[in-house]
């Protein structure tokens, strides 16, 4: 019988993420992945600004500290130098998809071999909850107080959609942290991205659909209803893009 | 000893290539140099300027203020720098292009028909070596051998036609 | 050979394995040279999408322990200052080259010396330097280059090519010199840590204010270092000056014109060219101090080196400024003129 432990490449540490964030279950199957690999004396992580900002002390891999949004670049400085390691970002909506759009997209359009975990809840969690370019029409953030008006604070942003259709994209997959099912799901995913990676087929994100209980105000329970209530719907799951099955 | 000069005409004559080649010559000779292009939206069809020191001392400021020598190659060319030839200096004037007349009395200034001396010999675009010839033949600032030697150099060695029609150039305006 | 040319080669040759860039005048050669040399030498060239992206790929680079390099001209400094900062706060290594243009704003695209501020005092958030060099010819382009790849991975800091746009352009002879590059060993970078040691953390966040504190007071006992190891100026005709000039970069080189004809007029000026503008070379002007009269301050700037000559000198001599701004370049019968009414009004 196999014994459920923490993977080594996850350092055995607490972590400090709220009750109920899905953080830890998306830092744990990146660790799996990466143990299951065989690779964690070879890879780089870079974590993002957000509530992952010192994810460096719980991946137990070398990890870099990026500035706000630039997590894409950095991780291409580390993979141009050293094109024999694994090199993955973990971030968030407001750092990926706000202040770092512009990275995101030339880091897939340059077809840059580097893996993005992107965490999409729908909202930014270290500053208290205010709206992210993910924010959901209608839905109340500290700064959106009257629930998101796209007529005058737009639309969310579909990242996986977007990116997909940049030829540079190898692999672009969607799934959520809700369900043992999806959270299986989830974990294929990104050893899928580090495959990507591993045979030199370009870049790969996986946008992974989590919960902040904190911020939206709810119960752990309650916000896991919400994510398939509401976020499914807006953002399907699914593979947007895979080179690797078109022949 | 100190040479200043100015070279100047629209974007596209070569008068950066020219004053390339002047640098070359000093360096070959051993003086100190130094090549000093304007540089902007000049690089897109407007005029154009650079300035070249050959010198026995290093160089101070390479802002050419007040030229011993000047090239110029066009009308405004011509009106911007004409006067700040200093008195008993040189000037080189394509005189196809340029209308106006040197009235100064105190600089050695030599008309020369560069842009029509090019067309009639088969060497479109070669105004610019032309004066050059022809500044060798009149201020001796440069010797045949090591204009020649420049030329080779810069040019790379398999345009074996370009490097001859630079050669040729030069000779044309030394023998004008 | 281009001073943008020279500088890259020079990059090249002492070790560079990274270059990323973002086009704008007056620098581009650097990109187009190294977009040409690199792929020779098994090195990387990548144009970037942003001058912050940019910065940020020197910042990944140089984490994962290679010599990078990044270049720009003013307004695109602004935007590198985000990456700068967080360089820094990691202790890493690299060069930054600034060829100068005009500002504030869009400015303009001529020579100009008007980030000595940005250079040297602010060059991003928070408590820190960056090593700062001034070249005046094309040779120095090339020299200062290598050289601030070597200082810069000794004291683990960034280094700042502090350049315009006439040396940028302006074509000088230059000889490389042999330059010998470092093992690729740096213990702390970000490699993969092999399961043989600890992982390696590349990070300036310090959420206790008490860890932050330690690691500023770490890095500025190490300033306290470079300071007194690394202050590099020219001294010409000082000895006996009653005027000393002063400039740095291709401001210098006009002074120097201008301090030879003051001298063939008689009047006892020489030169003080600082080298290094972090660290200020002050020992220089503190010693000129003891026998000058006058000091006179010429840059491509509305003044901005004008406070450290006077902190230089403990204000004991007056520091005049003479400068042209916007890229209008001092011309050298300028700042002769200025030599000569300051020995007639101020000098007995």
């Amino acid at each position: 019988m196999a014994v459920y432990k923490r993977p080594h490449s996850l350092l055995d540490v607490s972590m400090h993420f709220c009750p109920g964030c899905t953080h830890g279950i998306v830092h744990r199957l990146v660790c799996e992945v990466i143990d299951e690999m065989g690779i964690e004396g070879d890879t780089v992580g870079i974590c993002p600004v957000g509530c992952s900002v010192t994810s460096y002390d719980y991946f137990g891999v070398d990890m870099i500290e990026a500035a706000h949004g630039r997590a894409p670049a950095v991780a291409t400085g580390v993979k141009r130098s050293r094109p024999d390691k694994f090199v993955f970002t973990y971030q968030g909506d407001g750092d990926l998809a706000a202040i770092g759009t512009a990275e995101t997209v030339h880091a897939a359009t340059r077809g840059e071999n580097i893996t993005i975990i992107f965490i999409n809840n729908t909202i930014y969690g270290m500053t208290g909850g205010q709206m992210a370019p993910t924010t959901l029409p209608g839905q109340v953030t500290q700064t959106t107080p009257f629930g998101r008006d796209p007529l005058t604070a737009g639309y969310p942003v579909r990242v996986c959609e977007l990116l997909s259709t940049l030829t540079g994209t190898a692999y672009a997959e969607r799934v959520a942290a809700d369900s043992p099912a999806h959270i299986a799901a989830a974990k294929k995913a990104i050893r899928k991205g580090f495959e990507v990676q591993q045979n030199k087929q370009g870049f790969s994100i996986i946008e992974v659909l989590s919960t902040c209980p904190t911020n939206w105000g709810m119960t752990p329970v309650q916000a896991m209803e919400r994510l398939r209530t509401e976020m499914i719907p807006y953002y399907p799951l699914g593979v947007y893009k895979d080179i690797t099955a078109e022949k | 000893m100190m040479s200043e000069i100015q070279l100047a005409g629209f974007g596209g004559q070569g008068i950066l290539f020219a004053g390339k080649v002047l640098a070359y010559c000093g360096m070959l000779a051993d003086r100190e140099v130094s090549w000093l292009p304007c540089y902007g939206p000049e690089m897109r069809g407007g005029t154009c300027n650079c300035s070249v020191c050959l010198s026995d001392e290093p160089i101070g400021s390479p802002v050419v203020e007040s030229p011993d020598i000047i090239i110029v190659m066009n009308e405004p060319s011509f009106a911007k720098f004409i006067d700040t030839v200093k008195p008993g200096g040189y000037a080189f004037i394509d005189n196809t292009l340029v209308e106006a007349q040197n009235t100064r009395t105190d600089i050695h200034a030599f008309a020369v028909p560069a842009t029509q001396l090019a067309g009639d010999n088969d060497l479109a675009g070669g105004a610019n070596i032309i004066l050059i010839g022809k500044l060798i033949k009149e201020t001796g600032i440069i010797s045949m051998d090591d204009i020649e030697a420049a030329i080779r150099k810069i040019v790379p060695a398999k345009k074996e036609k370009l490097i001859e029609n630079n050669l040729k150039a030069i000779k044309i305006g030394y023998d004008y | 050979m281009k001073g943008n040319e020279a500088l890259a080669e020079a990059a090249v040759r002492a070790g560079c394995k990274c270059y990323f860039g973002y086009p704008i005048t007056p620098q581009t050669e650097i990109s187009a040279y190294m977009a040409k040399r690199m792929p020779r030498c098994g090195g990387v060239f990548l144009q970037a999408e942003s001058e912050i992206a940019a910065v940020n790929m020197v910042y990944g680079a140089a984490a994962s322990g290679v010599r990078a390099m990044t270049s720009s001209s003013s307004p695109g400094i602004s935007l590198k200052s985000e990456g700068i900062s967080y360089i820094a706060g990691c202790d890493l290594p690299c060069v930054i080259v600034n060829v100068q243009r005009g500002g504030p704003g869009l400015g303009g695209i001529q020579p100009s010396q008007s980030d000595y501020y940005l250079a040297t005092k602010a060059a991003g958030h928070g408590d820190f330097f960056m090593l700062v060099y001034a070249p005046s010819s094309v040779q120095e382009m090339a020299d200062l280059a290598s050289r601030a790849f070597d200082d810069a991975d000794k004291y683990r800091m960034p280094a700042m090519i502090l350049s315009d746009g006439l040396l940028g352009q302006m074509m000088e002879p230059v000889s490389f010199k042999d330059h010998e590059n470092p093992p690729d060993n740096k213990e702390w970078a970000c490699v993969g840590h092999k399961n043989k040691r600890p992982h390696n953390v590349i990070n300036s966040l310090y959420l206790k204010p008490e860890e932050l504190e330690a690691s500023n007071i770490e890095r500025f006992k190490k300033y306290d270092i470079v300071k007194k190891e690394l202050h590099l100026a020219e001294e010409y005709l000082t000895e006996d000056a009653d005027i000393i000039v002063t400039g740095y970069g291709a401001a210098a080189r006009i002074a120097r014109s201008a301090v030879n004809g003051a001298r063939a007029e008689g009047i006892k000026a020489g030169l003080i060219r600082p080298i290094t503008l972090w660290p200020f070379p002050e020992q220089a002007y503190a010693k000129a101090a003891d026998t000058a009269k006058v000091f006179l301050d010429v840059e491509f700037s509305m003044g901005q080196m004008v406070d450290d000559i006077r902190l230089a000198t403990s204000c004991r001599r007056p520091v005049r400024f003479f400068g042209r701004t916007g890229g209008v370049i001092p011309t050298t019968a300028e700042v002769l003129e200025q030599i000569r009414r300051i020995a007639k009004e101020e000098l007995k």
